[in-house]
């Protein structure tokens, strides 16, 4: 089901991450691994630190502590341009995109394409813009708005062109379809199927244990900062995952009695 | 009574998508298939309006070319700031230290010109006003730089860093100078201040002017050519062609404006016997053409056009105005963006200041006082929001225009000036009052 990457390393391993804000440990000693051409579904309560360990690797908030190697290399993740050359790129939950501007200019910030004359190319931007939407949502056609004035799902398709159009090896999804409705979710599921099978291995953060158990390959749950367990999505059950979720506790260490609590 | 319901909402939708369907034929539909920026055409109609209210108030006396020509040259300093301004406030910052810049820098130039220079290389050597031009651009970027680390990499905030400037460089003026004026400035840095010897006269204007217009089509048909090769959905002819008649018109018709200011008769008469030249019959007329300072100020506004729209910086500069997480998590050094604003609005000031002290002959105490309201003013009336990630360099330059219009007007007319700055006053609380709430039914 999964591939290795080209020199039979690991795609991405995370060691050891620790990261604190002024005392409190918003993730504490997380290991979590990812392959290429995996999904590994990363499930929580809010505020178990799921997104916070996501976006040490993602550049956006640096680890106190912890490895992180990708393809078998250690590398460093201080900031986004760290993670970017390394092929990882993120879907952050709230999309992160600039709302003054306009589609391809969202897709391209930070890596915009120029002209001989080292100026802007609109056009070339535009251009490559509606090829990656066309693949997206092929009704999508407001690419000279700001967008600030497209609806949800068109803006989350901003978000996602700008994650794929650089050739990721690694995609970090935070909560990808919380704001959509039925028809982008099934939308961005096939998206992330299509993704899997070209060999990008991808991080899934979601809600919705359903998602998670559609498309994760492996799951890994957070509970309370600390990774309780990572487990084979064939081996386990939906109520066992959400167990972990609302106990901590790996399947093997719950009780009878955590179970009849948790019935109520 | 069901069916009444229904048929009378079904009528409903129909209106409402007859009002819809209607839209493009009106006058704004129009203008939006053209891309033409509605709120540009608005402040053009508001200074015609302007216009129009002081040739009636002063019997057409304010039209005549010497007052068109005073008030291009008195908004130069203003708006050539106020381009940079732009950027600053696009960036969610403000820069309150420009005048006191200006006001510097100036003073800088100027104490280079009278007591520094003449000893280096001797007074009225041919590079002095290079030397005190580059001199003063320099103070001005360093000037600036200094507040943009302060503001960008240790994170104080531009309003108290840029408050600090305003004090102490204005005191610092006042120590140089010794609290009195100096003066005079090189004679060949005094055209940068405009006045009859100050412009480039008549055959020169109508060159720059032909080259401009030529400039405009160019640029149309650039424009037009980049969206065919992508196939992308192009602007109909008749918009095409109409913007670009309107604008060579405005280009020819101004240099044809400045043509007609013709050298005052004592001024003239003194230039022909300096140069041998008979006085015909009627007196010698000469052109005066555009002002330097005008034309200093058209290639600051291109020059800043091109890198708000067509840099990287100038991207960026928007991009986190919109949202300066998302600039962050997309890799662009917000910090060092931010430091380039002030550094670039320093060089502006200094731009500036050198324009003023060449028009005032020297550097003046109170040189600059009081810009920093005018420049912004003149952002946020040609569309620069303060929430960051809007507006325009040319929004900028007309809303200077738009001021300073109103302000000449006002003089002209031997209004006083407490009287000026209530105007003005009114005047920017009801341009952006307008303006907020046609964004309000817009996103409606």
């Amino acid at each position: 089901m999964t591939q290795e990457s080209p020199n039979g390393a690991t795609l991405v391993e995370m060691r050891n991450i620790n990261v604190s804000f002024g005392g409190v440990h918003a993730v504490d000693d997380a290991t979590i691994d990812l392959h290429a051409g995996e999904v590994v579904g990363l499930v929580g309560g809010n505020g178990a630190g799921k997104s916070t360990l996501m976006r040490t690797l993602s550049g956006a908030h640096p680890a106190d502590s912890g490895e992180i190697f990708v393809n078998g290399e250690q590398v460093t993740i201080l900031t986004p341009r760290d993670a970017k050359p390394l092929g990882i790129e993120t879907i952050y939950q709230t999309l992160a995109l600039s709302e003054n501007i306009d589609a391809p200019a969202n897709v391209f910030l930070g890596r915009e394409l120029l002209t001989k004359w080292r100026t802007l190319d609109d056009s070339a931007m535009e251009d490559a813009t509606r090829k990656v939407m066309k693949r997206l949502n092929p009704n999508f056609k407001n690419f000279n708005q700001p967008v600030q004035s497209l609806s949800g799902g068109q803006r989350q398709a901003v978000a996602i062109a700008r994650a794929i159009h650089f050739d990721a090896k690694v995609l970090i999804m935070d909560e990808p379809t919380a704001a959509l409705g039925p028809a982008e979710t099934a939308q961005v599921r096939d998206l992330i199927r299509q993704l899997k099978s070209e060999g990008i291995g991808i991080f899934l953060i979601s809600h919705d244990i359903h998602d998670v158990f559609d498309l994760a390959d492996r799951i890994s749950v957070m509970y309370h900062a600390k990774i309780v367990d990572t487990v084979d999505k064939a081996s386990v059950t939906i109520d066992e995952v959400l167990a972990m979720i609302i106990l901590g506790k790996k399947p093997e260490e719950v009780t009878q009695k955590d179970l009849a609590e948790l019935r109520g | 009574m069901t069916e009444v319901a229904d048929v009378k909402a079904e009528m409903g939708d129909e209106t409402a998508a007859g009002a819809a369907a209607a839209g493009p034929r009106s006058v704004g539909g129009l203008l939006r298939k053209a891309e033409i920026d509605l709120r540009l055409v608005g402040m053009v109609l508001a200074l015609i309006a302007i216009l129009i209210g002081f040739t009636i108030a002063t019997n057409g006396r304010i039209l005549q070319p010497v007052n068109l020509v005073n008030l291009s040259v008195q908004m130069v300093s203003i708006a050539v700031i106020a381009t940079g301004m732009t950027m600053v406030i696009a960036s969610r910052n403000i820069d309150l230290s420009v005048g006191s810049i200006a006001g510097l820098v100036a003073l800088v130039s100027v104490v280079m010109m009278v007591r520094v220079l003449p000893g280096v290389i001797g007074l009225g050597h041919p590079l002095m006003w290079v030397s005190a031009l580059l001199i003063g651009l320099a103070v001005g970027a360093l000037l600036g730089s200094m507040q943009g680390y302060l503001i960008a990499y240790i994170g104080i905030p531009s309003f108290v860093v840029t408050l600090g400037g305003l004090l102490a460089f204005r005191g610092l003026t006042w120590v140089i100078s010794r609290g009195s004026t100096v003066a005079p400035v090189d004679a060949t840095f005094r055209l940068l201040g405009g006045g009859p010897r100050g412009s480039v006269g008549a055959t020169a204007s109508w060159i720059l002017g032909i080259l401009a217009s030529a400039a405009i089509i160019a640029l149309l048909l650039n424009n037009r050519r980049q969206r065919r090769r992508f196939g992308f959905p192009l602007r109909p002819v008749w918009a095409e062609v109409t913007i670009g008649t309107l604008a060579v018109g405005a280009v020819l018709g101004i240099v044809w404006v400045f043509n007609k200011y013709f050298w005052p008769e004592a001024l003239a008469r003194r230039y022909a016997e300096e140069n041998g030249i008979p006085i015909p019959e009627g007196g010698l007329h000469i052109a005066a053409g555009i002002p330097w300072p005008v034309i200093v100020l058209v290639g600051v506004t291109i020059a800043m056009t091109f890198i708000a729209t067509r840099t990287r910086f100038g991207r960026y500069v928007f991009a986190y105005g919109g949202n300066p997480e998302a600039a962050e998590l997309s890799g662009i050094k917000t910090k060092w963006t931010i430091m380039k604003t002030f550094m670039l609005i320093g060089i502006l000031c200094a731009i500036s200041g050198s324009i003023a002290a060449a028009r005032l002959d020297g550097a003046t105490l109170d040189l600059g006082i009081g810009y920093e309201l005018y420049v912004i003013a003149a952002c946020v009336i040609g569309g620069t929001s303060f929430s960051g990630g809007v507006g325009t360099i040319p929004g900028a330059v007309l809303g200077a225009l738009v001021l300073s219009s109103l302000s000449y007007g006002l003089n002209f007319m031997g209004v006083e000036s407490p009287i000026q700055d209530i105007v003005a006053g009114i005047v920017l609380v009801v341009a952006v009052g307008f303006d907020t709430y046609s964004r309000r039914r817009q996103a409606r």
